[in-house]
């Protein structure tokens, strides 16, 4: 729908952000129109949450103005932006996990009755109010860290209501949240803008603009690169404006050809850091030359999966077999000796060493080894070799191997653990959110990398909590909920919905 | 998964209670069964409870205030002691008790703004900077301190009117001298603002999460700030009850390590002020069992195992409840603005 006749809420005019060294936003301009939801798609380090942070008071523009319902404003914190009634949810909830929803809500801005005392049933009431009259289900008196992810975003949308904000910036809304719980999401989106709030809703997943936005900002490098209106849109067009050039947004593959099983799990139970049972019976086998994907909505103990399959989490019960051999109770260099490729979760913790150069990491798997050390002493000339060839062949930037791990971006960081974890001869590959916060180009490059060690008869295992992804690359489809493989499904047979209803635990 | 975890951990807590409800009735029996028996000392050993708590409840509030803020004050022992010497010297030269008490009270205020430069403004590891805290006191108030003063006079109990006259209560609860009283409207007063006021609110949202409360508006050094300097006020006020009200006069290193019993305390209590109270009366209770069982002799255990009695119970408390309390998640660690 075109509401571009409605009256303007918000514009920024030639707004420009530099950093030391860095010119974060590079003069852009914008209109925010009343009751309109605004998406604004952009690669990582696009520049978007530069630009948010200086809407939402948390920067100040280095040049440009900010008009807020026709007035010109500066802004120096987010208690600024507040009065003039811009929220902002952002991407790692702002709650505390231990105080109850209508705490939540009035913290900063609370009602009290003389001498500071806090007067808990009015709040409660107004948190009760609000939620009728946007749509917004939650108890008032429920413990945050009680609540599904989904119904913590509502509490934050409510803590934004609450302070009579009708301008919302939703930053990444989605990324946690099942298929149904985006749905659910957008369904409140659309009730808020019929009572005339306007919402900017950044995101980098293309299909959620398409079926929400009214308009679309696309940013690239910095700069506004196009606005466009979803009606006229499609998803590789749009792909296109974002990463500048063509893109390929469907995994290219063939049927796979499954020979013997290499990875075989039986009975597994894990527990989680806490001491909580996180993997409760789980039975997979991984086959040479598939892909196994596990579809799941994250904390359902894909990561404790995942690391008892690694060696870096003691398994409580039940049975790995890897290419015949029961490796239970093997510590991670035994099983990486076996031939096991490990794309881990989080790289910056597990996947990298960051302040180590390029060439250091690239042999992480394998420097206690000739021709890279001999007994205690290392070869650094074999080391420098190996990360030259492997920051060639995997086309890292900058390609300079004496470069720290801790300056490249977050595409580049992934490509240097897939050229180390695919340098040595591998049977089996775990990948772990291979491609999370990653540019769509450096997306596309890792796919083709996972696909081309299967066509190696590679067994493939991927976690993966973005849905796209996990169709996407797999043969074969296992959904996690709750500690449990609810359904392993073959490609054809998993469609989003079908999947997404499994991954929110109702059955299919 | 927290759906399933939520039940168990609920569970976990209701073995506490009832082992907590069997305990206390035990004791009941117990003290009931020793005012018959021998009234005059069990009476004695509950009033001396009561007063050998009171510098480990203070000390414990101190650190409550600041670790709900988020800042560790590992420093009580430190700000204690110079208090007390201050306290001290205060009275020596101005002759004044109540003049003496209010010196105690800002020396521990002067230290926990010292604490609070150190760990919010300097963002320094928080332990370090406690430590610096009871070195510097332990090296200072043992450079200046020259033997032979004394204060003049001490603080005397209050007996309040016919409440002191009750059997058992009265001399316990009823008669005591002020810091004493004083500690107990404390614990009352700081579960109040904890629990039911916008700044404990906001205390607790600091501790918990403080870009949370930044992201409002709310400014989370300040909160640190003002939480660590009345935190200090507090332990301040232990330092002078050792010095004013219970001894009469400085000893070197007299704190004897009940700022660190205090921190056990708080641990055990929960970090809660009703629940330091009873943690602190455990461990007076402990202390004043010890004295007494020193002066009735009639055991066969030589004195200086008696004497153990009150550290013993902080290991085996330490040890056995410290994974089972909840800490504030933002404990420890400095706050960094984006």
């Amino acid at each position: 729908m075109n509401k571009t006749n409605r009256p303007i809420v918000l514009e920024a005019k030639g707004l420009t952000k530099r950093f030391p060294g860095v010119l974060a936003n590079d003069n852009i301009n914008l209109k925010l129109h009343q009751g309109e939801i605004l998406a604004f798609l952009g690669e990582n380090g696009a520049g978007k949450s530069t630009l948010m942070n200086m809407l939402y008071g948390l920067y100040t523009p280095t040049e440009g103005e900010i008009w807020i319902k026709g007035e010109k404003v500066e802004m120096s914190n987010p208690g600024d932006a507040i009065d003039r009634g811009v929220g902002m949810v952002h991407q790692h909830f702002q709650l505390v996990p231990v105080m109850t929803v209508a705490e939540n809500v009035m913290l900063g801005s609370e009602i009290t009755s003389g001498g500071g005392r806090l007067n808990m049933r009015k709040a409660i009431q107004n948190v009760r109010d609000l939620s009728e009259q946007y749509g917004l289900a939650v108890d008032p008196t429920a413990v945050i860290e009680d609540l599904p992810v989904g119904t913590q975003q509502r509490v934050e949308i409510i803590k934004a209501l609450y302070r009579h904000a009708d301008i919302l910036i939703l930053d990444e809304p989605t990324a946690v949240l099942t298929p149904q719980e985006a749905n659910e999401l957008f369904r409140i989106m659309n009730d808020l803008t019929a009572q005339n709030v306007s919402i900017i809703f950044i995101t980098h997943k293309l299909k959620e603009v398409l079926s929400v936005a009214d308009r679309i900002g696309v940013l690239r490098s910095g700069q506004m690169v196009g606005t466009a209106m979803p009606e006229d849109s499609t998803e590789t067009s749009l792909a296109e404006l974002m990463v500048g050039r063509n893109v390929i947004l469907q995994v290219e593959k063939s049927p796979s050809k499954p020979k013997e099983p290499v990875l075989q799990i039986q009975n597994l139970h894990v527990r989680d850091d806490r001491g909580h049972a996180s993997v409760e019976g789980v039975d997979l086998e991984v086959r040479a030359g598939e892909i196994v994907g596990i579809a799941g909505v994250e904390g359902n103990g894909q990561r404790e999966l995942v690391e008892a399959l690694t060696g870096l989490r003691h398994a409580d019960s039940g049975k790995i077999i890897i290419d015949g051999r029961e490796i239970t109770h093997f510590n991670p260099r035994q099983i990486t000796e076996l031939g096991v490729a490990h794309i881990p979760e989080d790289r910056e913790k597990h996947g990298l060493v960051m302040p180590y150069t390029l060439s250091d990491n690239m042999v992480l798997n394998k420097y206690f080894k000739a021709p890279y050390a001999k007994g205690v002493i290392m070869h650094h000339d074999k080391i420098d070799q190996n990360g030259q060839v492997l920051v060639k062949e995997y086309d890292v930037r900058p390609p300079n191997i004496h470069a720290l791990a801790q300056n490249l971006s977050g595409g580049n960081k992934q490509k240097v653990i897939v050229a180390r974890e695919f340098s040595t001869p591998t049977k089996l590959l775990v990948a772990a959110q291979p491609t999370r916060g990653i540019d769509v180009g450096s997306i596309e490059f890792i796919h083709k990398q996972i696909v081309a060690q299967r066509d190696q008869n590679v067994a493939v295992l991927v976690v993966s909590a973005e849905l796209d992804e996990v169709l996407g690359l797999a043969d074969r489809i296992a959904v996690m909920f709750d500690g449990r493989i609810v359904k392993i499904l073959s490609a054809a047979e998993a469609t989003r919905e079908r999947v997404g209803l499994l991954m929110a635990g109702s059955e299919a | 998964m927290t759906t399933a975890a939520v039940p168990k951990a609920r569970s976990r807590g209701d073995y506490a209670k009832i082992i907590g409800l069997i305990f206390g009735v035990l004791v009941l029996i117990g003290i009931i069964y020793g005012y018959i028996t021998n009234p005059v000392t069990t009476t004695a050993v509950l009033a001396s409870t009561l007063r050998q708590s009171t510098p480990l409840v203070l000390g414990a509030l101190c650190g409550l205030i600041g670790e709900r803020s988020g800042v560790i004050n590992i420093g009580i022992e430190g700000q204690m002691l110079m208090a007390a010497f201050i306290a001290f010297l205060a009275n020596v030269y101005t002759g004044n008790l109540f003049v003496a008490v209010l010196a105690g009270f800002a020396t521990g205020a002067v230290l926990g703004a010292f604490l609070a430069f150190m760990s919010v403004t300097l963002k320094m590891d928080q332990i370090i900077g406690g430590t610096v805290i009871n070195i510097l006191a332990l090296g200072l108030t043992s450079f200046f301190y020259q033997t032979g003063l004394t204060t003049q006079g001490k603080m005397q109990p209050i007996p309040l009117g016919p409440l002191a006259d009750i059997p058992l209560i009265g001399p316990i609860f009823f008669d005591n001298p002020p810091i004493t009283y004083t500690t107990l409207i404390l614990v009352m007063l700081v579960h109040y603002v904890l629990f039911y006021t916008r700044w404990g609110l906001r205390t607790r949202a600091v501790g918990e999460h403080p870009s949370a409360a930044d992201t409002v508006g709310i400014n989370v050094f300040k909160i640190r700030y003002i939480n660590v300097i009345i935190g200090g006020g507090i332990a301040g006020l232990a330092g002078a009850y050792l010095t004013l009200e219970a001894v009469g006069s400085f000893e070197r290193a007299m704190t004897n390590g009940r700022g660190f019993v205090a921190l056990a305390v708080m641990i055990f209590g929960k970090y809660t002020p009703f629940g330091a109270w009873g943690a602190a009366l455990l461990f007076g209770f402990a202390t004043a069992l010890q004295t007494q069982l020193q002066f009735a002799g009639q055991l066969e255990i030589p004195h200086q195992f008696i004497g153990m009695l009150p550290y013993l119970l902080t290991i085996i408390v330490l040890a056995g409840f410290v994974g089972r309390t909840r800490v504030p998640s933002a404990v420890g660690k400095p706050y960094e603005k984006e």
